[in-house]
């Protein structure tokens, strides 16, 4: 019960204080509503992928996870892409995250929280990874993006237009069909249990 | 900040690395598959920014170009997402565990 109280307590301060730094920002540095609202969602989601990868409860895991895509579906609609944050809401929190938490349910022992969450490497991971953070922040600040200055709105109905009318779509198109045909009938059959097999 | 694609590029490129570190050091199976869900999502908000700012067109026509190879590429995500779990599932009705280093058949 405590417990309970004390972690909801801490999501209401944590929640409180991402919305002091937007209204600080807003009102006294005089940055606007873009500005505030990229910060917010770059650190919800910074802070909620981190939380996907440290959390002991596999579980907890799976509903940061669902976390982290809703703030990146909100920087795709601050993008100008609308689109894309829908198809990331219906695809990756409606049935991602479901499908991932259905496995997580199905593959949990008892002590399975309890057990070492990192593996030996972990040292040498978080390295490896920092060295790609790093190599990844000096190419993209060191190069010349160009003219990229302005963003582009874009409307549901050029894309859709793109998508359905220029040929050159509509081969990836049908193979993405057919991509996802295959991956359901592999899935079944994979996950199908044998008659007479380990159950 | 938010007119930059520098800033967008960098947010990617941390959600990037975290899913990195992810993949390399969590024991469980299903934790992995679900860093390699962020390394892509990581991928697809870098394609999106780099629409967004004009790089495949300065029209709204160019904007959706970019826009259609990430829904390709959400589509994508959801097959390989059907596909790794439904294996994670058929080696844990085998092995009882969801512990990557506890699979240790191909070394026997």
């Amino acid at each position: 019960m405590i417990r309970t109280l004390l972690s909801i307590a801490i999501a209401l301060a944590i929640l409180g204080a991402v919305a002091a730094v937007a209204a600080l920002m807003i009102v006294f540095l005089g940055q606007d509503w873009e500005d505030a609202l990229l910060w917010i969602l770059s650190a919800v989601m910074i802070g909620s992928a981190l939380l996907v990868v440290t959390m002991r409860d596999i579980i907890r895991c799976g509903l940061a996870m669902i976390v982290c895509f809703g703030a990146l579906a909100g920087i795709y609609v601050l993008l100008g892409a609308p689109l894309i944050g829908a198809a990331q809401v219906i695809v990756y929190i409606g049935a991602i995250s479901v499908l991932i938490l259905f496995a997580i349910m199905l593959t949990q022992t008892k002590d399975a929280p309890r057990a070492l969450v990192f593996q030996t490497q972990s040292a040498a991971a978080a390295v490896a990874s920092i060295v790609i953070a790093v190599v990844i922040g000096l190419s993209i600040t060191a190069t010349d993006w160009g003219e990229a200055s302005e963003r582009i709105r874009l409307a549901t109905n050029t894309l859709s237009e793109e998508l359905f009318t220029d040929p050159g779509n509509l081969l990836p198109f049908e193979v993405v069909g057919v991509l996802l045909l295959a991956a359901v009938i592999g899935g079944v059959f994979l996950a199908k249990r044998e008659p007479g097999g380990p159950s | 900040m938010s007119n930059s694609l520098d800033a967008y590029l960098i947010l990617s490129g941390i959600l990037f690395s975290i899913g990195t570190f992810g993949f390399l050091a969590r024991r469980n199976a299903i934790s992995m598959l679900m860093s390699i869900e962020l390394m892509l999502n990581a991928v697809n908000l870098a394609i999106v920014a780099f629409a967004a700012f004009g790089a495949f067109g300065e029209t709204a026509q160019g904007v959706s170009r970019g826009s259609v190879i990430a829904l390709m590429v959400i589509s994508v995500a959801a097959a390989e997402a059907t596909v790794g779990l439904a294996i994670v599932i058929a080696i844990y009705r085998n092995k009882r565990t969801p512990l990557v280093d506890e699979y240790d058949a191909m070394s026997q």
